[in-house]
């Protein structure tokens, strides 16, 4: 590798690094179109002249036409629109699921790798527990708790969008163990570092050691299993949206259009694919994305390729 | 390896304990509880009738007692009885364990066989077309919806082309082993589908890993075949991680077989558990919840063992 490429700085090499994973650019570019178009669902909605919202039973199951570019569904709705709305709530319930696995993963991981020994060998039994659990029955009796008798106020319990925050808490419960693993894995290797040894020579406590000297260093890892966890937390709220646990309706998700499409597989099998071609679409968007961001921020990566 | 092995069985122990009385008092915070069903099954009865019954059964008590009490009568052999299929509790699940055990068996058999092998021959020709082609199909496994795919091939070979059934085990009155066997294809190929993309993932990281060590530069460098360095002095190594790694995904196949069995009505244990929680019977729930529990944790007790047995540098402790 010629000095010239080294002296564009880390970010610089990543970046050429992360423009040579064609798919992950791809993914990228797939994604930051989604989003834009979730986000830009009412736009979408008042372009067509429709109303999402409005069941017109005189309309079921129209075929394509150009009010209805995907045309209507089981109560006349239009279906491209609803499937924008279900996208921004997927799309962010998948990211910000994923941001709160993140910081709990980051603290065990942290804690674990930091102090090692006992603390270590204690915290990674416990993940490794959650890790090998069967966590979609689980997920489905934590969906199913009756959040009043758990202890959190009625008004609470009873408003609108109690689903989303219940599916946001429930997922980031046990998804963190990915970013767990790896931060303490990585957290292990640089307490031997020598920066680390001269932050205690300085007298800095564990705290400060922790977050000033060893986590910048793990933002990398941090965004790579992030990313790649966005995908799995995605697959978990669009099934548990599916089974009637997760996200209920009114508000639409992609796993929650689903919900009735099996019912209505012989009359109309067309809306079963939709939905579930943007969760695909969607994850393996992430995925592809985590790989490519992984082989652009490891150093290890470097040397040849 | 006793002593490792007695040390693993005591620690698996304490998390079915742990895990059991974690699955009660969850259970216990479910909409509703026995005596609330019996209210909605008789208008007639009173608050005075339902506090009195609250306290006949034990239902008032406190989360720890009532735990005690269950435990108990369940180390007694008493499971309880389940309120959705009319039958001790046993009974109702003890077939569906046996289906699920079918359905997973097969489902790691056919996901190994296809998965083990593309992982090698993608490992061999790193970021060549055919890696290329490989990981393009190990991606699309891991991340389709397992549910979606499910629906899609009941879209394709049930309605549209009318080769295989939906779902359920066999024909009404026409049973037998091949008509049977027709009820499980779909079911084993969704399930497969959904995992065999982890599998071939794991085997290309743990090959490349491995063809990068030194002996293997050894080993060629003596003159050994390509055949010979690859299955003699690569594959046995790689296995290692990986063998641990498929026993430790049990928890995620059985979450697979719950979304599996659901879409295609097959009753196993993953659609008894989903149906017993929707139809709160939670005598029902509570047993098929451990009852998984167990299973993976018995992988996992298999995974470790594996480990020990594959790789000698591991110390029995």
């Amino acid at each position: 590798m010629s000095t010239a490429t080294d002296s564009r700085g880390m970010f610089g090499l990543a970046l050429r690094r992360f423009r040579r994973h064609r798919l992950a650019l791809g993914s990228a570019a797939a994604l930051v179109v989604l989003a834009v178009l979730a986000v830009a669902a009412p736009l979408v909605e008042a372009a067509l002249g429709v109303d999402s919202g409005v069941v017109d039973l005189f309309n079921r199951f129209a075929p394509a036409t150009a009010a209805h570019p995907l045309g209507t569904d089981e109560l006349g709705r239009d279906v491209l629109v609803r499937l924008l709305y279900g996208g921004r709530v997927s799309l962010l319930v998948g990211l910000v699921t994923a941001l709160a696995a993140a910081v709990i993963g980051t603290i065990v991981g942290l804690i674990a790798g930091f102090y090692g020994g006992r603390v270590d060998g204690l915290l990674m039994r416990f993940t490794d527990g959650v890790i090998a659990l069967p966590l979609l029955p689980l997920l489905i009796v934590l969906a199913a708790l009756d959040l009043e008798k758990v202890g959190l106020p009625a008004a609470f319990v009873q408003s609108e969008n109690v689903s989303l925050y219940r599916i946001i808490a429930i997922v980031a419960l046990v998804g963190w163990t990915t970013v767990a693993r790896l931060v303490r894995g990585a957290a292990l290797t640089l307490r031997e570092a020598d920066f680390v040894l001269a932050a205690h020579a300085q007298g800095a406590g564990a705290l400060r050691i922790m977050a000033v000297h060893i986590l910048p260093n793990l933002i990398s890892p941090i965004i790579v299993a992030t990313t790649l966890s966005v995908g799995s937390v995605i697959l978990l709220e669009s099934v548990l949206s599916f089974l009637g646990l997760g996200i209920q309706p009114p508000i639409p998700s992609w796993g929650n259009l689903l919900t009735n499409a099996q019912e209505l597989i012989w009359t109309a099998p067309a809306l079963a694919f939709y939905p579930g071609i943007l969760i695909f679409v969607t994850v393996i968007a992430f995925n592809f994305l985590g790989d490519g961001l992984q082989d652009a921020l490891d150093p290890k990566a470097m040397e040849g390729r | 390896m006793t002593r490792f092995l007695a040390t693993r069985v005591a620690q698996s122990v304490i998390v079915l304990a742990l895990m059991s009385f974690a699955i009660y008092a969850l259970i216990g915070l479910m909409p509703g509880d026995p005596i609330d069903l019996m209210i909605s099954a008789d208008p007639k009865m009173t608050p005075e009738d339902a506090a009195r019954l609250r306290a006949l059964y034990g239902v008032d008590k406190p989360v720890v007692e009532r735990y005690a009490n269950w435990l108990m009568a369940a180390l007694g052999g008493d499971l309880g009885y389940s309120r959705l299929y009319a039958a001790p509790v046993l009974d109702v699940l003890l077939p569906a364990l046996g289906n699920t055990l079918i359905l997973l068996g097969l489902t790691l058999v056919l996901s190994l066989a296809i998965g083990l092998p593309a992982g090698v021959v993608a490992a061999l020709r790193p970021y060549s077309r055919t890696d290329y082609a490989i990981n393009l199909f190990a991606f699309a496994g891991i991340s389709v919806p397992a549910f979606w795919l499910g629906l899609l091939l009941i879209i394709v070979f049930a309605v549209i082309l009318g080769v295989l059934p939906a779902g359920g085990t066999e024909t009404v009155g026409g049973a037998g082993f091949w008509d049977q066997a027709k009820y499980l294809v779909l079911p084993v190929v969704n399930l497969t589908l959904a995992s065999v993309g982890g599998h071939t993932r794991y085997m290309r990281a743990a090959m490349m890993e491995t063809l990068r060590q030194d002996y293997i530069r050894t080993a060629r460098a003596k003159g050994a075949g390509r055949a010979r360095v690859v299955l003699g002095h690569a594959l046995r190594n790689a296995m290692i991680p990986v063998v641990t790694i498929i026993a430790l995904q049990f928890g995620y196949l059985f979450s697979g077989a719950l979304i599996t069995e659901t879409i295609f009505a097959y009753p196993g244990m993953g659609k008894l558990i989903f149906d017993s929680i929707m139809g709160n019977d939670f005598n029902l729930a509570l047993v098929a919840l451990l009852f998984a529990t167990l299973v993976t944790l018995v992988g996992n007790l298999l995974a470790d063992v594996a480990y020990a047995w594959l790789d000698p540098r591991i110390a029995y402790r």
